[in-house]
């Protein structure tokens, strides 16, 4: 569904991805692993086309879509959930997720949206920006889903939320999976969380992707290391 | 003079204040809305009202020469016509200029205020430097005396009726609109409203000619109380950012307020001094008021 083929990207001079090469299969499920200022956000950037792509390719079910700009990525079927969440705060719950059916015939929120998330329709007239940190992460997750994503991007979609909620954000992105059969990547620093969701974990250092293993045979001991401070 | 003598005349000035108004909100909204979306300060936004103005006069003119009994009907098509005349006017300047100049705000407001100048030319050049007025429908003229020495003037209430109809349909299409949900959805945060899917040049454009098209209204409406020349839009840009700033930008409710309290205490004190007078009074008023709040009356309070 997505394949990434030595993505390099720089700020200016200087260069923060060095050639990074990944793909996430159909109904898969892929966890990018780091450390703060490792390029996670910045590859998630690039890939959304917010950050321009240096060379490389970016494929999204078989179309290349790296010079792209990001509304016509989403029509093509990348939907992205930004880290810090970026919902828009002077909207109301319904409006933020209406701001996804840019591309949908009936402009009208699909009733599972809310059947998987249902703290959003007991708040859809509240504004956005009165919603907790978890709420407005289920929020940002709903309002990308609605685009009808072929591949579903998430950058670190547990930071600064409250354990209970990261367990039910874990257990939604996995019935996203289920339910509409999509390829998910996933950015995250709490390996627990990404051990529930993954099927297979990379770990990015200093712009480059140096580990790749299956979720059964990963060595938590291993990717701690590359965690830790 | 007795107390009902001054109460009619208070009434009527208060009156001529609600034209006034009407023609300071119009333009105001335009500017706000252009200035919400995307930062740009318009300030070729007055010769869009005078794209408006001689539409209305192209309109009468044409009328009286080939169809003079559709006099009494012209002037409302005239106004629609102003304003897809003025909105195509602005969709091709931002197609052509502004665009490009996003990433530069000073620049946009030096490129606007030429292109002002270079309008004001054409108007010159090709419609001719004199004021013009148009013939107006007999309609609206004449005026409206429900007591005897109280004489509301028709036009007055007929570009009132106008303004509220367009401002309550910008404000609605604002808040109900797919339109409306992309312009407010790029107002708060522009990136990201296009990584869900909104393509913000697009909305950019249509809102900027939008905005200009709402000055050509503005336009329509200034025909009915006054003459139109190729400096005319020059006139109202002033008072119209004096709106905009006082009500607080991106307010649009603001902008309402603000229009009226300008245009009141404008036509109130021209009764009792001169025109120039009144002015300072009034620019006097909005300084010390500015002075107190920067922001504006209504700066809106949400978190961001």
């Amino acid at each position: 569904m997505l394949k990434v083929k030595d993505l390099f990207v720089a700020y200016g001079q200087s260069e923060a991805l060095h050639g990074i090469s990944f793909e996430g299969g159909e109904r898969e499920t892929v966890a990018i692993m780091g450390r703060n200022g490792m390029g996670k956000t910045t590859l998630f950037k690039s890939l959304m086309g917010i950050l321009p792509v240096k060379s490389g390719s970016i494929e999204v079910a078989g179309s290349e879509v790296s010079k792209e700009e990001s509304f016509r990525r989403v029509a093509k079927g990348i939907a992205y959930v930004p880290q810090g969440r970026m919902i828009f705060p002077t909207l109301t719950v319904e409006e933020n997720i209406q701001t996804g059916l840019e591309n949908s015939k009936t402009r009208r929120i699909p009733e599972e949206i809310y059947a998987l998330f249902p703290v959003l329709y007991d708040m859809k007239r509240r504004k956005g920006g009165n919603l907790s940190g978890g709420q407005q992460q289920q929020l940002a997750i709903a309002r990308a889903l609605v685009t009808e994503p072929k591949v579903l991007l998430l950058d670190e979609p547990t930071e600064g939320i409250q354990p209970s909620i990261i367990k039910d954000i874990a257990k939604a992105l996995n019935e996203i999976r289920k339910l509409k059969q999509i390829t998910i990547i996933v950015s995250e620093q709490v390996l627990s969380f990404a051990m529930d969701v993954a099927d297979r974990l990379f770990v990015i250092e200093g712009g480059r992707l140096v580990l790749e293993t299956a979720r059964a045979d990963t060595d938590v001991s291993r990717i701690k290391q590359y965690l830790s401070v | 003079m007795n107390f009902s003598d001054l109460l009619n005349i208070g009434l009527m000035q208060g009156f001529a204040g609600l034209s006034l108004f009407a023609v300071l909100l119009l333009m105001g909204l335009g500017l706000a809305i252009i200035f919400g979306q995307m930062g740009v300060i318009n300030m070729a936004h007055g010769e869009f009202m005078a794209i408006g103005a001689y539409t209305i006069y192209l309109g009468s003119q044409l009328t009286e020469q080939y169809a003079p009994s559709l006099m009494p009907v012209y002037f409302p098509l005239a106004v629609i016509l102003a304003f897809c005349f003025a909105f195509a006017g602005g969709w091709l300047i931002e197609w052509s200029l502004i665009r490009h100049l996003y990433k530069r705000p000073l620049d946009t407001l030096l490129a606007t205020w030429g292109i002002s100048l270079a309008m004001q030319q054409c108007f010159r050049t090709f419609i001719g430097p004199k004021e013009v007025s148009p013939t107006l429908p007999d309609w609206l003229l004449g005026s409206w005396a429900p007591v005897s020495g109280l004489d509301i003037p028709r036009n007055g209430m007929f570009v009132l009726a106008l303004t509220a109809v367009v401002t309550c349909g910008v404000l609605l299409a604002l808040s109900k609109s797919r339109w409306g949900l992309r312009v407010r959805a790029t107002v708060s945060n522009r990136v990201m409203a296009n990584a869900t899917g909104i393509d913000t040049r697009k909305t950019d454009r249509l809102t900027f000619a939008i905005g200009c098209g709402i000055a050509g209204v503005a336009g329509a409406a200034f025909t009915t109380i006054g003459s139109t020349g190729p400096t005319s839009g020059q006139l109202y840009i002033v008072d119209s950012f004096l709106v905009v700033t006082f009500g607080g930008a991106a307010s649009l409710l603001g902008t309402v307020v603000s229009a009226f309290g300008i245009a009141q205490t404008q036509s109130l004190a021209e009764f009792f001094m001169p025109g120039s007078m009144a002015k300072m009074l009034t620019l006097t008023l909005i300084v010390v008021i500015l002075m107190m709040r920067p922001q504006g009356l209504f700066a809106s309070k949400v978190r961001r």
